[in-house]
């Protein structure tokens, strides 16, 4: 399979992350590099195969409904870039 | 008298306990190699105040005969594990300034026990690279050197170079670690100390900046099999906020350590053989076989047939889950934000995370968000967490026929910095003998066995199965103690 | 009857519209889905956040037991298949009131399966409505626009709070049917108590899935219009957003897949501005978080705590109980009435006998007076035991109907019991002959034409007698005493 450069691209906007023409292009060839390294994956025959849930055999262990958390909204806020009036702030938002 | 530096774990335990020196006597000396190895890049940030207040109470804890089980002990704190109110980033820039308001699972069970703190350690950023050339705050330096007078600055293995590079200097006794697909082993062996992965949920995750979620373990790295002990007694244990804890009580492994492994069956997985594997690697493999049949193991040949596709799979699922584990960097709750004139939400999070992530996060948040996207998700994710549990079944059918796997660690020995970094898959590479173990969740530890050519330590590497730690810090030992490793790296920083 | 008739005359001929829903329902608990953070509505902004909620780096979540109980449970209560494996997804996009960048939900294995709901979109017609899956997943935090020119601001008490998506098959063909699953859906969480079914506050909000076809031919394209916050508005968005398709089709136009708000005031749907432009979530198996495993105990313990729900109740009443088609309807609709309505039964000390005077009683009087009160019957002024005591005092003859009216008015404003009333101001009703016949005597002196009028053949004045020995005897008088008295005197 082969990535192209607008591929690329709409990855890294899925991913959020602002690039370049420049880094694009030059992204696009080592993409495609590793993925046609991790291709060859497709060689294990896996049909009767489950994929792996649990890496070691453990139950998922669940919490009592017990409010025994919250009411730290300095800690919550206290690494915010921009915190105003108890509210995370960021740039408007047109819905 | 011996430096209070080249003392490890026990050593300082005992010392302090028998009032052959006291804690605040460590604290300082230990203090002071930190502060004179800047040229290592080994800490980001030192905490001398945390390490001497724990040393006080140290000594008052001496004097009141309330000794606990690491008092005295000054560690270093691998930066992936949040701290309270000390700035932890794990060596990304997009966490700059991130002080943490709690305490991660495993460094508040290291204080628990009387440890203190020298600083937080270095690392690939993110724990994402294999020679700590990824951390945004500059590489970490190996105080080895090669033996050919060229002086060249070595790789000390990651993501935990940090950690590797501050013990085998002797600026800390022990670190933390953390290993997702042989951070711990890898760096251990670059740097020849010894460190264990124990099996996956043994040591809490809560408080851990994730990278692989499935995959991650934090482990102890220090200078000998029962530093390491000592320390993993200390930081794992049953965590409720972690929901893929193991909820098992913690063994007495210092006090179980033996290096008899009479009735022992080791087995040596033919498919670890890879081409191109230097023959003084393949020697100390060998080397390596002697020892433990010298400690009374029965060697036996096993497959594990599925070798080969476990980078590729690991190459996976890493990325994918780092692509999610991720996302939470976006400038709105902590860390860094660049908010470009104008820009909206969405551009704020793409140039906040294009400006504070690096490279090597980029490029597996990218590969990670590809293989999971739309019409790739069974293509590239479910094969390989089908190939995994191939993985797995390979070691379940190993272990009947043995009771430990014995491996080299490394496919080589450091390598210079820079020597790699421009072939992504060539670093990837690197971790062919560690990430096997890592995806089946099983304990593996790195003791080192020798030095090649150019005088650079070398690792083996013991396996073994889920939960039983206690085997493979055995074995360790057995190598340690017929090895006779004491090579260390002279001071030139 | 399967289809309903419901049609949109287009200019070029008769559309049909296909609805689904995915109802939104936060789940009754005390914590949060993931974290030991409170849920109820309205604190403080960010008081109720944990570092779990704000997904602070390497925080880790850890399900609450009583919201897989509650959804396992709503499961069981429409007849649907639960999976004892299911397993939590990351859903991934970036918002601002999403903090983890990820939605935890489940997409490939939902804790409950197929299931069914029968609604009755008009009087005696009855349809099933398929329900495809529950799933359990996290709300997002809040995002609040007019606080300030350039920022907006995010509240994170809400993250974390548990949902049930409740996914229906799009099996509804007409506005009135989608009303009716609406408040079917919210009668039966109501009775399972796994949501309070609060639509003001957000506790349901109903993604409407809109298409529209020519009868009988595939499916068409369809929009999603999200977040919608009462049966009203769901109704009004369908018939707006059904229009406005068939004029889009007839038009030469084709129908986007898209998602749409509404806008309450203007009763419009509007294309709104993509969360993610791309739609491409990257589900996968939430790395945190193990497979869901319930145990048979578990299911059992589920299945017997569920109480009779809204339709067996309904039987029941009918059946057992005697009541009115109508009366059974309106009685079990909606859970805190049917409770009601039960205490009241039981204060009475003879259900069965009093069954359906006390089912009018409440579907009129007590109905009609919270009516005009603006309260809902868990604030009733008048409690069950009192309500049995009126009707007590009306089937022991007591009290007439009229007076048990007045008795009642005074209740509402007094909050007094009925004994006491009567009491104090001398409302009983007499059964005493004499005073009735003497009463009867002086209205027929008085009205003597209209005797003559009557005993003419003019029967419908006998009302009028009654009404005048009613207010002769200042309406304390039995009226059964006074209709066969009066029917003596007229002979
Ligand atoms: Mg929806
Ligand atoms: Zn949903």
């Amino acid at each position: 399979m082969s990535v192209d450069v607008n591929t690329v691209r709409r990855i890294a906007s899925l991913a959020r992350i602002a690039i370049s023409d420049a880094e694009a292009e030059a992204m696009a060839p080592e993409f495609n590099n590793i993925l046609g390294w991790i291709e060859q994956l497709g060689e294990v025959d896996t049909s009767d195969v489950a994929p792996m849930t649990a890496v070691i055999a453990n139950r998922l262990r669940l919490r009592a409904d017990v409010i025994d958390d919250g009411n730290i909204r300095d800690q919550v806020l206290a690494n915010a870039p921009q915190a105003e009036h108890g509210f995370f702030a960021v740039p408007k938002v047109i819905e | 008298m011996t430096a209070l530096t080249d003392l490890g774990v026990a050593a300082l335990r005992d010392g302090v306990r028998d009032g052959d020196f006291t804690a605040r006597e460590v604290a300082t000396a230990f203090i002071d190699a930190v502060a004179r190895a800047k040229a290592l890049n080994a800490f980001l940030v030192e905490t001398p105040d945390h390490a001497l207040a724990a040393a006080d109470a140290a000594d008052k804890a001496r004097a009141d005969k309330a000794l606990k089980p690491l008092s005295g002990v000054p560690i270093g704190m691998k930066d992936l594990f949040c701290t309270k109110g000390v700035e932890t980033t794990a060596a990304s820039a997009i966490l700059g300034g991130f002080t943490p308001t709690y305490e991660s699972a495993v460094s508040a069970n290291l204080f628990a026990a009387g440890a203190g703190m020298l600083g937080k350690l270095n690392m690939d950023q993110f724990a994402m690279g294999s020679s700590n050339e990824t951390s945004a705050f500059g590489n970490v330096i190996s105080p080895w050197r090669r033996n050919d007078g060229g002086n060249a600055p070595l790789a000390p293995g990651g993501s935990s170079g940090g950690s590797s590079s501050a013990v085998s200097a002797r600026l800390c006794p022990a670190a933390t670690g953390t290993d997702t697909g042989g951070s711990i082993r890898q760096p251990a062996a670059f740097t020849g100390i010894s460190g264990i992965k124990p099996t996956y949920g043994r040591c809490s995750r809560w408080g851990t900046i994730a990278f692989a979620s499935s995959l991650d373990q934090a482990g102890p790295m220090a200078r000998d099999v029962r530093d390491c002990a000592i320390m993993l007694e200390a930081m794992a244990g049953f965590d409720a906020r972690d929901a893929t804890s193991l909820d098992l009580p913690v063994p007495a492994w210092e006090a179980g350590l033996s290096a008899d492994l009479r009735g022992k069956r080791v087995g040596i997985p033919r498919e670890y053989r890879v081409d191109n594997m230097p023959a003084e690697i393949d020697a100390l493999w060998k080397q390596g076989v002697e020892w433990l049949r010298d400690a009374g193991a029965e060697i036996v040949d096993v497959s594990l047939p599925h070798t080969r596709y476990a980078l590729p799979a690991y190459y996976i699922i890493a990325p994918a889950e780092a692509s999610s584990n991720l996302a939470r960097y976006d400038g709105v709750r902590f860390g860094l934000r660049d908010l470009p004139d104008g820009a909206g939400l969405q551009d704020m999070y793409a140039a906040t995370r294009a400006a504070g992530f690096g490279p090597e996060v980029k490029r597996r948040i990218m590969i990670g968000t590809y293989v999971l996207s739309a019409g790739f998700y069974d293509a590239y994710y479910t094969q390989a967490q089908k190939v995994r549990a191939l993985i797995a079944r390979d070691f379940d059918r190993a272990w009947e026929q043995c009771d430990l796997l014995l491996a080299p660690t490394a496919p080589s020995a450091a390598f210079a910095l820079g020597e790699k970094s421009a072939d992504p898959i060539a670093m990837y590479l690197n971790d062919v003998f560690t990430v096997p173990s890592s995806l089946a969740g099983l304990p593996a530890m790195s003791v080192p066995g020798g030095l090649d050519g150019q005088g650079l330590p070398l690792g083996l590497q013991v396996i073994g199965r889920a939960l039983d730690e206690q085997s493979v810090l055995n074995a360790g030992l057995a190598i340690e103690q017929r090895a006779g490793f004491s090579a260390r790296p002279a001071v030139w920083w | 009857m399967t289809d309903s008739t419901y049609r949109i005359q287009g200019a070029t001929g008769e559309w049909e519209v296909v609805i689904g829903l995915e109802v939104h329902a936060q789940i009754t608990s005390n914590a949060k889905l993931f974290s030991g953070a409170a849920t109820a509505f309205g604190a403080e902004p960010n008081s109720q956040v944990s570092l779990v909620d704000a997904a602070m780096p390497g925080m880790l979540p850890v399900p609450n037991a009583e919201c897989v109980r509650q959804a396992v449970r709503t499961g069981m209560a429409i007849e649907a298949q639960i999976n004892a494996w299911s397993r939590f997804d990351r859903k991934n996009y970036f918002y601002a009131d999403l903090p983890q960048g990820y939605q935890i939900s489940q997409l490939y294995h939902p804790i409950v399966g197929e299931g069914r709901i029968e609604i009755e979109p008009a009087e005696g017609v009855h349809k099933t409505i398929g329900i495809e899956r529950i799933h359990i997943e996290q709300d997002a935090g809040k995002l609040m626009h007019d606080q300030h020119p350039t920022s907006s601001y995010v509240d994170l008490n809400r993250s974390g709070v548990a949902l049930m998506e409740i996914v229906s098959r799009p099996d509804m063909r007409s506005p009135a049917e989608a009303g009716a699953y609406v408040k079917k859906l919210r009668s039966i969480l109501r009775y399972v108590g796994s949501c309070d079914g609060n639509m003001e506050q957000g506790s349901m909000r109903a993604d409407v899935n809109v298409s529209v076809r020519r009868p009988g031919e595939e499916f068409g394209t369809r929009t999603e219009t999200k977040n919608v916050n009462s049966v009203r508005f769901v109704m009004a968005a369908i018939e707006y957003e059904a229009s406005r398709q068939v004029d889009v089709l007839e038009s030469g136009g084709k129908i986007v897949q898209e998602t749409r708000l509404f806008d309450p005031d203007r009763g419009e749907t509007r294309s709104m501005r993509s969360k993610e432009d791309a739609h491409d979530y990257r589900y996968f198996p939430d790395p945190d978080l193990l497979p869901l495993e319930l145990s048979e105990e578990f299911l059992a313990d589920c299945r017997a705590s569920l109480p009779e729900l809204p339709d067996a109740k309904r039987a029941r009443y009918a059946g057992e109980l005697g009541l009115s088609a109508y009366n059974a309807a309106v009685l079990t609709a909606d859970v805190e009435a049917a409770r009601w309505f039960e205490a009241l039964l039981a204060e009475t000390g003879k259900p069965a006998e009093m069954a359906k005077a006390a089912s009018n009683w409440v579907t009129s009087d007590l109905f009609g007076a919270l009516n005009r009160l603006g309260r809902d019957i868990e604030d009733s002024p008048v409690s069950p035991r009192q309500g049995a005591e009126l009707l007590g005092l009306v089937a022991d003859g007591t009290l007439s109907g009229t007076l048990a009216k007045q008795v009642f008015e005074i209740m509402l404003e007094t909050g007094d019991d009925p004994g006491k009333i009567v009491e104090e101001k001398g409302l009983k009703q007499t059964s005493d002959t004499g005073a009735i016949e003497a009463a009867i005597a002086g209205v027929m002196a008085a009205n003597a034409d209209k005797v003559a009028e009557y005993r003419g053949g003019k029967d419908k004045l006998f009302g009028f007698f009654v009404g005048q020995t009613m207010k002769a005897m200042a309406g304390k008088a039995n009226p059964g005493v006074v209709n066969d008295l009066l029917k003596k005197a007229l002979g």
